[in-house]
């Protein structure tokens, strides 16, 4: 790990979240670096989704400050921090049903239209012209996550895996330049995983930031640049997947639930 | 194809004065416009944003009366004792400014709501529309109660000076009444057919999804509420100038559950919902005075509304579409049958 903190994105500083008399979390503090790909694990109700609801403002933090890229985003608004390119996917399946694929990822495209209200209903050309590039965009993004072919079906009628998929070509749409996806392959089967790992490659190779919440210990092991282990509200470890997978009070943590997936 | 329909369509209403003879048709077939202009306020907040106004009667109000008193002036004592006296304005300014201040309105209603939706967007409209109403009951002052504003001016043209013209007859009215229904129509289509109105359909489909790409959910929801509420003021002016009396009973609620009815079964969403909607239980009633005594033409309506809800729950325009779809799609299913085992014969490949 670089120990120089000026390439730091994303800053989690000692962020604390109860709901009423439980706490969520306790105390929690990391950091991911630009291009980096860092994985957040733990067992279930460990807090993982909270955290991702604390960094792109769907939950206030009891205590503690989240920062992008040296602004103070905890305070801000869901839809203000995806405009600082801080966009999250849901861990249960989150896209527009009644749209078509295509419509998913104009909807995405939202941020990188421009157009007023009043240029709307003038119909000037560049309302067009705007409207022409993000169509233009929205072919880009379905063949890169390989659904092109599905453009015209509902959102609500995929497979279960394309769901998934459309979820993440519709943050993809947003622009990120930090990625949060929260358990991406969850419910996917072997094939559908492992093709999204490849997405996840390509992704890679566009120096798309990522923090990934997954259960799935073969992909996080795969994937990660770097692991912060989160149990019961408090990170208990950190570092390259290797050091991870040995990690005595790591291994302690998922006894009874999955440790044989720490490790192989 | 959907567009040569409009047109077609279009050209169709244009046509109806020329043929229809019977004025009191005409005066039906206004009538059931300036409801139909409203529905397709109404749906702009119910089929696309998802929200429900049921005191949406209060905007139509708002340009009705507001329009209503800037042509024929007034004089009022304000909160702060002074005087304020304005003259008869010309028609369309008054009737812009019904417009403008019914958006205002909208906006306003949009501010204080948004923070709290679904059914508490419910009863703040149904409030407000209360309170618009007894505001024109009880400032007398003002608005003559219920007493009603009369001899209102119609639309007029004029080059100052030089010449005039001011429509009193049916025919100028429906043809006034038919271009403020086009423009509405334009701008709603503009709208929901733009980066807007998607936000305003995701928002409606995925709240949080929306959010995490970056959609002001309020900021659309006003948008939404504006142009909404614009436009029901101008249907209100449009009807204010064309009764030429505007009383209180213009904040009617059932107008408003009467403009409900009309999107629902028309189809919410759609563009054409409300046109179809709105037409049918526009002219129904009329029709059905017709033929039947009081009681039977209101359990008839209701019977009607019934059925459709009930075996289209989407409304007509979207069942239409989708039987529309279907026939096309195995016609071309079938016609792809036929080419494909000819091309088949025709080349005879062995299996692969
Ligand atoms: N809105 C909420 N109100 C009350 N408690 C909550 C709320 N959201 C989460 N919790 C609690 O906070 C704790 C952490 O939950 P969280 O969803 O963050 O866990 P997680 O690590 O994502 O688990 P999983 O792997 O099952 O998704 C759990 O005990 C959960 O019940
Ligand atoms: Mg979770």
């Amino acid at each position: 790990m670089s120990d120089s903190t000026s390439a730091n994105a994303l800053s989690v500083d000692h962020v604390a979240v109860h709901f009423g008399g439980l706490v969520a979390i306790a105390d929690m503090t990391f950091s991911v670096d630009r291009g980096e790909v860092v994985s957040l694990i733990g067992p279930n109700g460990a807090g993982k989704t909270t955290a991702f609801n604390v960094v792109t403002g769907f939950l206030q933090p009891t205590k503690g400050t989240v920062t992008y890229q040296g602004r103070q985003v905890n305070g801000l608004k869901p839809h203000q921090i995806a405009d600082l390119g801080l966009v999250r996917t849901f861990q249960k399946t989150s896209v527009f049903d009644t749209n078509t694929v295509f419509d998913n990822i104009l909807i995405g495209l939202h941020r990188r239209g421009q157009r007023s209200a009043w240029e709307v209903l003038l119909s000037l050309p560049r309302v067009r012209r705007e409207e022409e590039e993000l169509r233009a965009k929205a072919w880009d993004i379905l063949e890169f996550v390989g659904l092109d072919r599905q453009a015209n079906s509902l959102g609500g009628a995929l497979a279960y895996g394309e769901q998934r998929l459309l979820e993440v070509a519709v943050a993809l749409a947003a622009e990120p330049s930090l990625l949060l996806l929260d358990e991406p392959v969850s419910g996917m089967n072997p094939s559908e995983t492992s093709s999204f790992m490849d997405l996840l490659a390509k992704m890679r190779e566009r120096h798309i930031t990522m923090l990934l919440v997954e259960h799935d210990m073969r992909m996080v092991m795969g994937v990660s640049d770097r692991i912060v282990v989160l149990n019961d509200g408090h990170i208990i470890a950190e570092g390259s997947p290797e050091s991870i997978q040995n990690n005595p009070e790591v291994i302690k943590a998922y006894l009874g639930e999955g440790a044989e997936h720490v490790g192989n | 194809m959907n567009r040569a329909l409009g047109l077609g369509f279009l050209a169709f209403l244009v046509s109806i004065p020329f043929w229809i003879g019977d004025q009191y048709l005409l005066h039906i077939l206004i009538n059931a416009g300036i409801f139909v202009i409203g529905a397709m306020s109404l749906n702009l907040l119910l089929g696309y944003t998802g929200q429900l106004s049921l005191g949406h009667v209060a905007f139509f109000g708002i340009g009705a009366y507001t329009s209503a008193l800037l042509s024929l002036g007034f004089d009022v004592t304000t909160f702060w004792g002074g005087e304020l006296v304005v003259g008869p304005q010309p028609v369309w300014l008054s009737f812009l400014a019904g417009i403008v201040l019914a958006g205002l309105a909208g906006w306003f209603i949009g501010r204080i709501s948004f923070k709290v939706r679904g059914a508490y967007f419910v009863i703040i409209t149904i409030s407000f529309a209360e309170v618009t109403k007894l505001v024109a009951l009880n400032w007398v002052d003002l608005t003559e109660g219920p007493m009603a504003l009369i001899s209102i001016p119609p639309f007029s043209v004029s080059i100052p000076g030089i010449w005039e013209a001011t429509f009193y007859g049916k025919t100028p009215n429906y043809y006034i009444m038919l271009a403020i229904g086009v423009v509405s129509y334009i701008v709603i289509k503009r709208l929901v057919n733009s980066r807007l109105g998607r936000a305003m359909v995701a928002l409606r489909e995925n709240e949080p999804l929306a959010m995490s790409v970056g959609i002001d959910v309020t900021r659309y929801l006003v948008l939404a509420a504006v142009v909404s509420a614009a436009i029901a003021g101008a249907a209100g002016g449009l009807y204010t100038h064309y009764v030429r009396i505007v009383d209180p009973d213009v904040f009617l609620f059932i107008y408003t559950v009467t403009m409900v009815i009309m999107v629902i079964t028309g189809g919410k969403g759609t563009l054409a919902g409300p046109i179809v909607g709105g037409i049918i239980f526009g002219v129904l009633p009329e029709i059905l005075r017709e033929f039947m005594g009081p009681e039977a033409q209101w359990v008839t309506y209701g019977a009607v509304m019934i059925a459709i809800v009930m075996f289209l729950p989407e409304g007509i325009v979207p069942a239409l579409t989708r039987f529309w779809e279907r026939r096309k799609e195995s016609r071309d299913a079938s016609d792809r049958m036929i080419t494909g085992r000819a091309a088949s014969s025709a080349t005879e490949t062995p299996s692969e």
